[in-house]
């Protein structure tokens, strides 16, 4: 699909020339982030496409300079980490970068995300765009689950544990697949090392579908807060180059201030002190959380507390437990089929103001899901659980296919630019 | 006209089904030691010996934990009490129903109850309950067992499993293996 563009590349001088003809490179460079069309109306939610491609760099930088100080042993690993904290120059704060760079990290995919969910980016032309960025939100899952294995605290022991153990919910050959993800019978040393070669890995596989993310986003072309295509191309894009970039880098340099608050100021804040504990495999820590980011799917996990049976026969088809596994899976495989779950035709929430309240409820929803995770798994919390894991699929399965034909969507404006002309008369 | 477009099976057809079947079985060959290779090794399977354990020193009410395979087990000695209470417990009322004298083992008096100690839900260790005769909680995800290790309300589905033992001799316990001979 050939796209109009805000100028053509022209290499400046000899040795370009020479260049384009045999790997054009710095015109691919040129197409994609200089005169690549951009909506002028994209408001500061879009900016964090590009914050999240610069936190891949800062995780992949800061992670192989740890990885040139860390042993990945049992025996080690506790104390390489203390001394890369105590000892190594910089290394307090290049692991500080690294370990708050990964809270980061997720807090600008979320925000990515439910601006994804807002204005309906994921709705024709875009699904495979979509499908790619929830492709890259599980290899980040991975990633940042078998990083917190590596420092070999109490919580790295116990996560490690706690999260192989899903697969042993698979029925028949869940506890050999169990034993193969470790190389033993419980969490230990081969368990470790195959941890860091995959978390030294799996930025790297981001990092080529990130690629193919881009790709996707550039055949398409971005979306905007009106959910209108773009219809005048001269009227209503400006080039990447100095637009988006300039905007991109003025929303990087806001994150990094909030970023090194988390650096300098509450370094620990996001962890657990109990993974200051070395692991140890006969006390697990009274109450074990995962971390922030992973506590709604974690209270998901923890509400299924019942057996299902086929009815009047007691015979179990799913126990507890595999329950418990499937929820916590399906809460996010439910958002590769988002896509064609949503069946309204008007992308953006601006209007469709049914949708607006059910996404607000949603969001709120996933808030206090991530709440009841951190909370003891007992009584009214268990409850609530129940109840908010029962409507964040109800939200996907029941609500999104039946708003589609049941609510009336306000007035969609014409195009982008008298979308943008009315807002500046009002 | 090429060989292809002859409708009845030839010699070509044949070329192309034992190539492709013999690339397949080639491309499993090379697999396998590629995913079998992050199976438990050798080193790991010979630390799954038997273990052996004198029992006389544990006292009614009082647990140890031992390992095997690298992981840890129960041992206690139950209670008068509590031997009355497990077997008081309906099995109706069990998710997992079993009942308890199959679950306590011993050589001369039946009080010993000895129990794989990671939780059937997700592998965490469940902690004794404090001031109850109950049995065990687990802080993970709020699974509770009794003294027999019965599961009896909370996320996992299976009571905490018995592992194979023996007693050699009266007070000398091995587990690991029914066999007394593999001590």
């Amino acid at each position: 699909m050939a796209h109009e563009q805000h100028g053509i590349y022209e290499p400046k001088n000899g040795f370009m020339q020479w260049i384009d003809v045999r790997l054009p490179l710095p015109r691919l460079v040129y197409d994609s982030f200089v005169a690549y069309p951009v909506p002028k109306n994209l408001n500061g939610w879009y900016t964090f496409g590009g914050i999240l491609s610069i936190m891949l760099v800062v995780q992949i930088i800061t992670g192989i300079v740890l990885a040139m100080h860390f042993a990945a042993s049992t025996q080690l690993a506790f104390n390489s980490v203390e001394t890369i904290m105590r000892d190594v120059n910089y290394g307090w704060l290049i692991r500080r970068i690294h370990a708050n760079g990964a809270s980061m990290f997720f807090v600008a995919v979320y925000i990515h995300m439910f601006r994804g969910m807002y204005y309906g980016s994921y709705k024709a032309p875009r699904e495979i765009l979509w499908i790619l960025g929830v492709i890259i939100f599980l290899l980040m899952m991975a990633a940042a689950f078998m990083g917190y294995v590596l420092p070999w605290g109490q919580m790295s022991f116990w996560g490690a544990t706690v999260i192989t153990g899903f697969f042993s919910a698979i029925p028949l050959i869940g506890t050999g697949i169990q034993e193969l993800l470790l190389g033993g019978y419980a969490v230990g040393n081969p368990t470790l090392n195959r941890f860091f070669s995959l978390h030294y890995l799996l930025p790297f596989m981001i990092a080529g579908v990130v690629v193919l993310h881009v790709w996707a986003l550039h055949v398409t072309g971005q979306s905007n807060p009106t959910g209108v295509e773009v219809k005048n191309f001269r009227k209503e894009t400006v080039p990447f180059t100095p637009y988006a970039t300039l905007k991109d880098a003025l929303a990087m340099v806001l994150f990094f201030i909030v970023f090194a608050w988390f650096v300098f100021y509450l370094p620990d804040y996001m962890g657990h002190p109990d993974n200051y504990i070395p692991a140890d495999p006969l006390v697990t820590p009274a109450h074990i959380v995962p971390e922030w980011y992973f506590l709604p799917f974690y209270a998901i996990l923890r509400a299924i507390t019942f057996n299902i049976e086929i009815p009047f026969t007691g015979i179990v088809l799913i126990d507890s437990k595999l329950g418990g596994v499937i929820a916590m899976f399906g809460s996010i495989i439910v958002l590769f089929f988002l896509p064609w779950l949503d069946t309204s035709k008007v992308r953006s929430a601006r209007y469709r103001p049914l949708f607006r309240q059910f996404f607000w409820i949603f969001a709120g929803v996933c808030v206090a899901l991530g709440y009841l995770g951190s909370r003891p798994a007992e009584g009214i919390y268990t409850l609530l659980s129940q109840i908010f894991t029962a409507y964040y699929f109800g939200h996907f399965l029941i609500i999104l296919p039946l708003l589609g034909w049941k609510e009336k969507p306000s007035a969609i404006p014409a195009s982008i630019a008298d979308a943008v002309l009315a807002d500046k008369k009002a | 006209m090429s060989a292809n477009d002859v409708k009845d099976p030839n010699r070509r057809d044949f070329l192309y089904i034992a190539t492709g079947a013999m690339g397949a079985v080639g491309t499993a060959a090379v697999a396998w030691p590629f995913i079998d290779q992050m199976n438990p090794s050798a080193e790991t399977r010979a630390a799954g010996l038997p273990v052996e354990i004198d029992v006389s020193s544990i006292e009614a009410g009082q647990s140890v934990t031992i390992m095997w395979r690298s992981k840890p087990y129960f041992i206690r000695r139950l209670t008068t009490k509590e031997l009355s209470e497990v077997s008081k417990v309906s099995l109706n009322d069990l998710k997992d129903p079993q009942a308890a004298d199959e679950r306590i083992g011993g050589s001369e008096v039946k009080d010993l109850v000895i129990v794989a100690s990671n939780c059937t839900h997700l592998g965490c260790i469940p902690k004794e309950i404090e001031n109850g005769a109950e049995g065990w909680k687990c802080p993970c995800h709020g699974s509770v067992f009794d003294m027999t290790g019965r599961i009896l309300r909370g996320p996992a589905a299976t009571n905490l499993p018995v592992p194979p033992y023996v007693f050699a001799t009266a007070n000398k316990l091995i587990v690991g293996t029914t066999n007394p001979e593999d001590a």
